[in-house]
């Protein structure tokens, strides 16, 4: 099998069974574990058909190019050490995943928890084999996440929910510091492979970027193996159901952080700051991690911290900055991997045969289970370092290293050692307290269920890895010998060192530190024995040291205290605050750059000004300004000069060489003004009252304020666009625009050709928005409930109806039909004649002012003057406008114009044009640009209406409600009536 | 007449930003639309200011930056027109919305404190 085909399916099987084992049905246990344990030794047999290739010094790699311009590039490789790991991964996988299938209870939804340990388990094999250093971080982080997944399996536990959330701070914080060293190593390499990563060590450790990476990479190296002071998430992680502690404590999650420093070894090691940080942070968790694990009365628990200790060993050899403590750390990985995989299995039987995992309660149990017993004590043996199993070899080693290590204070070489042998004694004692705690004493009292054996396949994975403890620790040359070459060799190269797998060196020191520590265990055992039995909570000594408490208050420091502190200073839910400090930032950032880079007048000479221009703008700044003044109290007056404004705007572009802009400017001026006016009759009175009150010195203060941040504002944008106008850039995209319009967009109104062609794509985008809009607006009036004091008909409309009610002769409504009975019939007669303005304008928009936006809102205009004129219910008693479907047909038929294209092999909106002889009317341009500009005319036309209406309907619905007396009226026409306007049902 | 229109955008944008910054819902919608006049002939001018050379073409004639003037600002600002009529609308709706559930006017749903 080609080696691309073999790396990606040992990564992508994983992740594919997780996809697959997602779609069973939620309590399919069997299908769900016969799929993994397929899948995973479908991904076990992958890494083992590597092997050749890898036992001769091979590298496997598989490289595509994704982003190759910054550096990222999917790329997976495997050599010896990513093969041991791989190894592990999978194998020991496999192993927990027949495990669980008889661990986990039919209730639970099995399916969901083998998706989230396969994903995991893809994810892990990403981190080992990723080729790139940016890729590794991607896995490493999704294992995080996987991660906190499995630890929350059971989320309707407390203890599940904190420690997965405590496991997913604390290690994809870690990732996150990961991620930025993985950056600055780049940086510094100049390459994110890990191939040249690992050749450039002088160039790293000599760049004075060397302690940033080193800090930030062993931050996410540290987190993820639980070392001191980040140990404390991996106990509160035994909330997991055991096959996932059995898995992610053993061979995978907190190895990630062993197996990255292991990784960049070469590289980044060697150095005083590695030796401190690695090597204090290895040896403390190692004391402090065996210690509190003599004192757990959880068996999980003194797991948990035995793992931790373990971990502090590796951790520790790989501080030593010495070839050999190098075999010895990635032996004892794999030492580890078996023993506390078999142990966490064991502690789950235990749980699940008895129902409780506290030693205080346990007691006995070899007579009930035996099997289970005699495999637990040699696994625990191993954990202890008794002489024939494979413990004891890596801790021989690690003992020889203590003592050879160059201390860089030649008077502190005792205390390694001294550790070292003090750790191990500990070792020895939790792992007697696991053992004589629970299989030997007296019989069990009252425990949640009478203890028995297993079923024989779920003691299996127990049985298969205890023999490979056994065979290792008495054949280790024959059996583990030539894989641990393989990943030494892939780590060190050349720099490999002699080194002896044997099971007897002979009498020397670290055999007698072994046996020291064998017997101090046992001795501090039996004097302990009395204080464990007590019963007592906690940790002599290091009661204090309690990380979780530590973690839990930066927390709520952070997301609460400090949040809050933030929100009160800086934060505020009032707008006006708020937009002042936008409108402040602006005019100081304009005003910042100003003083950077000077001010002054571009070089085009200033044309003359026009007297008529100039006066038309001083109507335009007075209508401003006025607008700006009463907008408080004058709505209507200010909204009047808001459209004086408005139409000086319009002016200014006729003048200037616009006239598609003044066309769409005048309209759109003549909509908005009808909206606003539709609005009015909803908002609140308020009545000038001249003097009746001074102003506050606070309201005053403020107003002075605002009106000179106004004012700023103005004086700032004023000469921003002097200077902009009086300068012309030597290069314009106009050019290419005016020259093309006609020879490729066939039309001659450039602005046009621009919207509908060049620009195609944006103008979907707008008129899709548009009609996003005005659907919002719909939607939001569906359930409008005006405020209680503008229920009642408006004035006005009142003395009407007062004046018709006193004449017997009239109806309600009749002086409102006569009072615009010439305004209606000139309307009526008109609406054609603007209809067909439309189209004209529509028609000729490719070639002449007009065109789609211009079209539509001069229907819409026809639409609304019918309304305003003879009111919604005449209109819609003989039209029926369905604004939705001329959104929806407006939208349809300019995005299917974009892609008629593609049946002839174009790109999206490819314009066609051409011209066709019609009898009697010669020529016409026949563009596709045309249907497109229609789209934009049905969408402008309904969007508009929509919103107009649905706008103008509340005032029927108003109206109705408030002349409704108690029950005799018809029910309010309420949202349904609008839809049925609309036509919507 | 550079100056002439600069002044104009300047007195637009100011009196846009002075109404911006009051408290009543209406006070802000006739700001938001003085201001986007400002901002669209702003982005207009950045096409120079040119009489009596609009960016329609002779048939068959390619147009050249001499005889028109520059099409992009003003197509730019053609669909900004139209948005801004809409997001008016939008912003008219929700601040009817917000009077009716609130029963204020006021922009932070409820009348300033004190």
């Amino acid at each position: 099998m080609p080696d691309a085909m073999l790396l990606i399916a040992a990564v992508g099987l994983p992740f594919a069974g997780a996809f697959a084992a997602v779609l069973l049905p939620t309590h399919a246990r069997d299908a769900a574990a016969w799929l993994a344990g397929a899948i995973t030794l479908a991904a076990l047999a992958m890494v083992w058909l590597a092997f050749q290739t890898v036992a001769d010094g091979g590298v496997l790699r598989y490289e595509i190019a994704w982003m190759p311009s910054v550096g990222l590039d999917f790329s997976l490789r495997m050599d010896g050490f990513a093969w041991m790991f791989a190894g592990l991964v999978t194998g020991i996988g496999f192993l927990v995943v027949l495990y669980a299938r008889y661990y986990m209870s039919p209730e639970d939804p099995v399916p969901r928890f083998f998706a989230f340990l396969l994903a995991f388990m893809g994810a892990m094999m990403g981190v080992v084999l990723s080729g790139n250093l940016i890729q590794l971080v991607f896995f490493w982080e999704l294992t995080s996440l996987l991660s906190f997944l499995l630890i929350g399996y059971w989320h309707h536990t407390q203890g599940a929910r904190d420690g997965a959330r405590m496991a997913l701070t604390v290690t994809a914080a870690g990732g996150l510091c990961l991620l930025a060293g993985v950056l600055v190593l780049g940086h510094i390499v100049g390459s994110y492979r890990l191939d040249e990563v690992l050749t450039a060590g002088v160039r790293i450790q000599s760049h004075p970027l060397y302690l940033t990476a080193l800090v930030l990479i062993l931050l996410g190296a540290l987190t993820k193996s639980a070392q001191f002071p980040f140990h404390f998430w991996l106990p509160h992680a035994m909330a997991a159901p055991t096959p996932v502690s059995a898995y992610l404590h053993s061979a995978t999650l907190v190895k990630a952080g062993v197996f990255l420093m292991a990784r960049l070894w070469p590289v980044m090691a060697g150095t005083d700051a590695w030796f401190w940080i690695v090597g204090t942070a290895g040896l403390v968790t190692l004391v402090i991690g065996a210690y509190i694990a003599i004192f757990q009365h959880d068996i999980k628990g003194l797991l948990a911290y035995s793992t931790i200790s373990h971990l502090g060993l590796v951790t520790l050899l790989l501080g030593l900055n010495s070839d050999l403590a190098m075999v010895a750390a990635i032996f004892h990985m794999m030492n580890h991997a078996m023993f506390k995989a078999s142990l966490f299995m064991a502690a789950g039987i235990i749980d699940h045969e008895t129902g409780t995992r506290d030693i205080r309660r346990l007691s006995g149990l070899n007579r009930s289970m035996p099997f289970t017993a005699r495999l637990a004590l040699v696994a625990a043996a191993a954990m202890a370092g008794v002489p024939l199993l494979n413990g004891f070899l890596s801790k021989e080693m690690f003992f020889a290293e203590a003592l050879t290590a160059e201390a860089p204070l030649p008077s502190a070489f005792w205390v390694l050692p001294v550790l070292a042998m003090v750790a191990s004694a500990f070792a020895v004692t939790y792992s007697l307290r696991f053992i004589h705690g629970a299989f030997f004493g007296p019989d069990p009292m009252d425990l949640p269920r009478a203890p028995h054996e297993p079923p024989a396949w779920m003691r299996f994975p127990v049985e298969i890895l205890v023999l490979a403890c056994i065979m290792v620790g008495v054949l280790p040359a024959a059996t583990v010998g030539p894989f641990l070459d393989m990943a030494v060799r892939a780590v060190l190269g050349d720099a490999t060192p002699v080194y002896s797998l044997a099971v007897w060196h002979g009498f020397n020191q670290p055999l007698v530190m072994s046996l020291l520590a064998l017997a101090g265990g046992v001795l501090l055992y039996l004097l302990l024995q009395r204080h464990l039995l007590g019963g007592a909570e906690g940790v002599p000594l290091l009661r204090r040291l309690e990380g979780q408490r530590m973690f839990e208050r930066t927390m709520v420091f952070l997301s609460w205290r400090l949040a809050r502190t933030l929100e009160a200073l800086l934060g505020t839910r009032r707008l006006q605050p708020q937009l002042r400090l936008v409108v402040g930032v602006a005019v100081l950032a304009a005003g910042w750059a100003v003083s950077l880079r000077s001010f002054a007048p571009g070089n085009l000479l200033p044309s003359d000004i026009d007297p008529v221009i100039a006066l038309v703008w001083v109507v335009g700044a007075a209508c401003a300004l006025g607008a700006a003044w009463q907008a408080k109290y004058h709505r209507l007056a200010a909204l009047i000069l808001l459209g004086g404004a408005g139409l000086v705007t319009c002016v200014t572009y006729v003048w200037f060489s616009a006239p598609d802009l003044a066309l769409t400017q005048l309209l759109v001026e003549v909509v908005t003004t009808v909206l606003l006016l539709l609005g009015l009759r909803w908002l609140p009175k308020r009545l000038d009252a001249p003097g009746a009150r001074p102003a506050e010195v606070v309201t005053a203060t403020r107003r002075l304020r605002d009106l000179a941040l106004a004012g700023a504002a103005g004086a700032g944008m004023a000469a921003l666009s002097y200077g902009v106008m009086t300068r012309l850039p030597p290069e314009l995209l106009a050019q290419h625009f005016l020259k093309l319009a006609y020879a490729e967009g066939g039309g001659t109104n450039v602005v046009n050709v621009t919207l509908v062609d060049f620009r195609g794509f944006d103008t979907l985008g707008e008129i899709t928005v548009l009609g996003t809009v005005a659907l919002t607006v719909f939607a939001l009036l569906r359930r409008f409930r005006p405020a209680p004091d503008s229920v009642d008909l408006p004035e006005q409309q009142r003395d009407q109806s007062a004046e018709d009610e006193a004449r017997p002769d009239r109806v309600d409504g009749d002086s409102l039909a006569d009072w615009l009975l010439v305004p209606a019939v000139i309307t009526r007669l008109l609406f054609p004649v603007i209809g067909l303005i439309a189209l004209f304008l529509l028609l000729r928009g490719h070639d002449l002012p007009g065109g789609g936006f211009v079209a539509g809102l001069v229907m819409s205009v026809a639409f609304i003057l019918q309304y305003m004129i003879s009111g919604a219910n005449w209109v819609e008693a003989r039209l029926r406008i369905l604004p939705l479907r001329w959104i929806s047909l407006g939208l349809l038929l300019a995005a299917g114009t974009g892609m008629a294209p593609w049946l002839f092999g174009l790109p999206f909106l490819t314009a066609y044009f051409s011209y066709a002889e019609l009898p009697g009317l010669g020529a016409v341009p026949m563009a596709s640009a045309l249907v497109f500009d229609l789209g934009v005319f049905l969408l402008v036309v309904g969007a508009t209406v929509l919103m107009l209406i649905a706008l103008a309907h509340q005032s029927v619905r108003g109206h109705r409600a408030a002349t409704r007396p108690a029950a005799a009226r018809p029910p309010i026409p309420s949202a349904g009536r609008i839809a049925a306007a609309v036509g919507e049902d | 007449m550079e100056l002439i229109v600069s002044l104009a955008i300047g007195v637009l944008a100011g009196s846009g930003v002075w109404l911006l910054l009051r408290p009543r819902t209406f006070q802000v919608i006739m700001g938001l639309s003085l201001l986007s006049y400002a901002v669209n002939l702003f982005i207009f001018s950045t096409g120079g200011l040119r009489t009596g050379a609009a960016p329609v073409l002779e048939h068959g004639v390619p147009g050249n930056l001499a005889q028109h003037a520059d099409p992009l600002p003003q197509a730019l600002v053609l669909t900004a027109i139209v948005i801004s009529f809409a997001t008016t609308a939008l912003f008219l709706v929700v601040l009817l919305a917000s009077r009716g559930l609130t029963g204020t006017d006021h922009v932070d749903g409820r009348e300033r404190d004190g």
